[in-house]
């Protein structure tokens, strides 16, 4: 689960991270408020699920309230990247003396947490390193072990803060500095996250260490242990259905309903499609065993956004016999109402079998495929046909005008 | 020996009073496995199927010498589940269970690795040694004992691919579902290492799909070391950045760990993919039949 910035940041000041004082507006009209209470100048910030905002006008700052309103009023409703703006944050000024950045992610090399710091922020880091190695510290977090005492020093080192600097409180900058590294894997262990960064974490001008950015990402397979943060707000109605029901589903951009039983097989088919000349509405997993209720719910979340001109189901059949699959089938697709083509490729445990119960039922709209293959070039030539027809019927509608 | 299990492992079954434990324990007997014992704490004493059950892993090596321990346990017990079998001393965990946390794997990795246990999964089908052993959840039926070595990333694109070298005669020494998760244990490296070095393996087949890097570090390996041919077949060139396919690992994470990117490290490495897996059959013969002639 992907947090937005503010989520993030809220998550991080429970646990002690540096932010600074913040409100959430979601009306333009609570910009002016928000920002007197904060004091100018004051940052208007997008809080989307996507990088490059900066870029695409989502952060302004201002100096007054007029700024402010102007800025929240272009910001909220704007699309970055496909994402509709919902909520701005409003978040008080920092006079920054320098970028760096902190993350700590979820290594699949180095099967743990991986600590990634730079001297330079919200820049590429990797080009900052070819220039200058020793601005960069990449060291993997042993799990079980934890942080230790050598790594929050590399990075301190790294940092190349002036051993001098002080707070207004008082405190040296590089220890807080130490702090922040401390702090964020403790966030980062105890949250069950698989990426907390801080692009960029600033030195201010008055030697504080400050976050910033937050962008956080929380394993979905550790959501039962971490109650209090509640589901994906943004997920579509669609892939809240679909997951209830217990499949493992992506809306794509095509006209051709895919489903079958495994990640992998389903991703095929996607790619077989695509080469014969077809484009996949979805990526739809019904996982093991290919129930007559699972389908029937695959089918129901497919076929309800209308854009499938046709509707591939893919078995193959490990444990479970494929005549079981054809007769779990024959039951749905007997009652249920479809009405875009159905191809049905059965192949494995029983795939004769399973083929020839379906065949005899000899429902309508549905075609029995021999092979894999031939299951993809009836669809995609299925969907090409259903297509054909809608625009000859449109051409015909204008004729008739 | 084939690799890593075969006639003489002595497989542990974790939770074999349980629905799925049980019908997986009596599917791998019926596969030719030597399952000597099964775990399920509180339930020692009883016998299931024949098998004697322990309250835990411990009791049960001790015992029976087992060597190997399959787990059919909730997501959210089997990271105690595996530290157990590797404190326990069993030298492979094979873990099925999908949706373990990311910072339970960190853990279980870690702890292993220090242990001397070999890990396969989580979130995949285990691996068989055809008609020798079988240690998860793979339909024995479609399998036949030979020489190719198949390492795969998904289950039913294992069970796709073998079926199709089966058809074609072409038997298997061992195939390993290395699960399809982000943080797993054995991967396409240590599997082909393991192959290379096995006298009954003579070609392999590997399958991947889009997120991380394993089959580009796989290339380099080939490319390196490697002496026996090699073909590929991977998945997921039409999925869009940024969604789980279905598996928590498969992820493109902004532009990389593409199935585009995969395919022309292979190819630069001297892999063929196949376009489909009904093509790893002959693309395979094209090779043994390339290598024979030269």
């Amino acid at each position: 689960m992907d947090l937005l910035e503010y989520q993030g940041k809220a998550l991080f000041a429970e646990a002690g991270l540096p932010v600074l004082r913040s409100q959430l507006i979601t009306d333009a009209a609570e910009a002016e408020p928000a920002a007197r209470e904060l004091g100018f100048p004051v940052a208007v910030k997008a809080q989307v699920k996507t990088g490059g905002r900066g870029k695409a006008g989502g952060i302004r700052v201002c100096a007054d309230a007029a700024e402010a309103a102007a800025a929240a009023a272009d910001i909220l409703g704007m699309s970055i990247r496909g994402h509709r703006v919902e909520a701005a944050l409003v978040e008080e000024g920092a006079e920054i003396e320098r970028e760096m950045y902190l993350a700590i992610s979820s290594s699949r090399r180095h099967r743990g947490p991986l600590l990634i710091f730079c001297r330079e922020g919200g820049v590429d880091i990797e080009a900052v390193a070819r220039r200058d190695p020793s601005a960069l510290v990449r060291t993997p977090i042993d799990p079980l072990l934890g942080l230790c005492d050598y790594q929050v020093r590399d990075v301190v080192a790294a940092a190349g803060i002036d051993p001098t600097a002080t707070t207004p409180a008082g405190k040296p900058a590089r220890q807080e500095l130490g702090a922040v590294v401390r702090k964020l894997w403790r966030f980062y262990h105890q949250r069950d996250a698989t990426l907390a960064e801080i692009n960029p974490l600033v030195l201010t001008r008055q030697s504080e260490v400050v976050c910033l950015d937050s962008k956080v990402t929380i394993d979905d397979n550790a959501l039962y242990r971490q109650t209090d943060l509640g589901g994906d707000a943004a997920e579509d109605e669609r892939e809240g259905k679909a997951r209830r029901a217990g499949l493992a589903f992506v809306p794509l951009d095509g006209d051709i309903g895919v489903l079958g039983n495994g990640a992998g097989l389903v991703m095929s088919t996607i790619d077989q499609i695509a080469d014969a000349g077809g484009s996949a509405a979805d990526f739809c997993d019904i996982g093991g065993g290919a129930r007559a209720e699972v389908v029937a719910a695959a089918l129901d979340v497919i076929l309800s956004a209308g854009t499938a001109r046709a509707l591939l189901v893919s078995i193959f059949g490990g444990i479970t016999r494929c005549d079981e699959v054809a007769r779990g089938l024959i039951e749905v697709f007997g009652t249920a109402d479809v009405s875009v083509p159905v191809v049905v490729r059965l192949d494995g445990n029983a795939a004769e079998a399973g083929r020839e119960v379906l065949a005899e039922a000899a429902l309508d709209g549905l075609t029995v495929a021999p092979s894999a293959e031939e299951a993809v070039r009836l669809v995609v030539a299925a969907a090409k046909a259903s297509a054909d027809a809608a625009a000859g019927g449109q051409a015909a509608g204008g004729e008739a005008l | 020996m084939a690799i890593l299990i075969d006639e003489t492992s002595r497989v542990l079954v974790q939770g074999i009073t349980g629905r799925e434990g049980a019908f997986h324990a009596g599917r791998m007997r019926a596969a030719g496995t030597n399952v000597v014992a099964g775990t399920s704490p509180g339930k020692g004493g009883q016998v299931v199927d024949g098998v004697p059950v322990f309250d835990s892993v411990a009791a049960a090596v001790r015992d029976t010498s087992a060597d190997v321990a399959v787990l059919f346990v909730p997501a959210r017990f089997a990271r105690d589940a595996m530290l157990e079998s590797a404190d326990a001393g069993v030298r492979l965990v094979v873990c099925v269970t999908e949706g373990i946390p990311a910072r339970d794997m960190a853990e279980v990795t870690a702890h292993l690795t220090r242990r001397g246990s070999l890990l396969v999964g989580p979130n995949g089908p285990g691996l068989i040694t055809p008609g020798r052993c079988s240690a998860g959840i793979m339909p024995a039926a479609v399998f036949l004992a030979g020489h190719v070595g198949l390492v795969s990333r998904s289950g039913t694109l294992t069970y796709e691919v073998v079926n199709e070298l089966t058809l074609a005669g072409i038997g298997q020494s061992t195939v390993v579902g290395m699960g399809g998760d982000p943080l797993h244990g054995l991967g396409f490296l240590e599997c082909l290492e393991r192959y290379e070095a096995d006298d009954e393996t003579a070609s392999v087949v590997l399958i991947g799909e889009i997120g991380g890097g394993d089959e580009e570090r796989a290339a380099a390996y080939v490319n390196e070391k490697m002496t026996k041919p090699v073909v590929a077949y991977i998945a997921g060139f039409g999925a869009p950045p940024g969604k789980r396919m279905g598996h928590a690992g498969a992820i493109v994470d902004g532009s990389s760990g593409t199935a585009a990117e995969k395919k022309a490290a292979l190819e630069a490495a001297g892999i063929p993919v196949a376009s489909a897996p009904a093509d790893v059959v002959p693309l395979l013969r094209q090779r043994l039949e390339r290598r024979r002639s030269r």
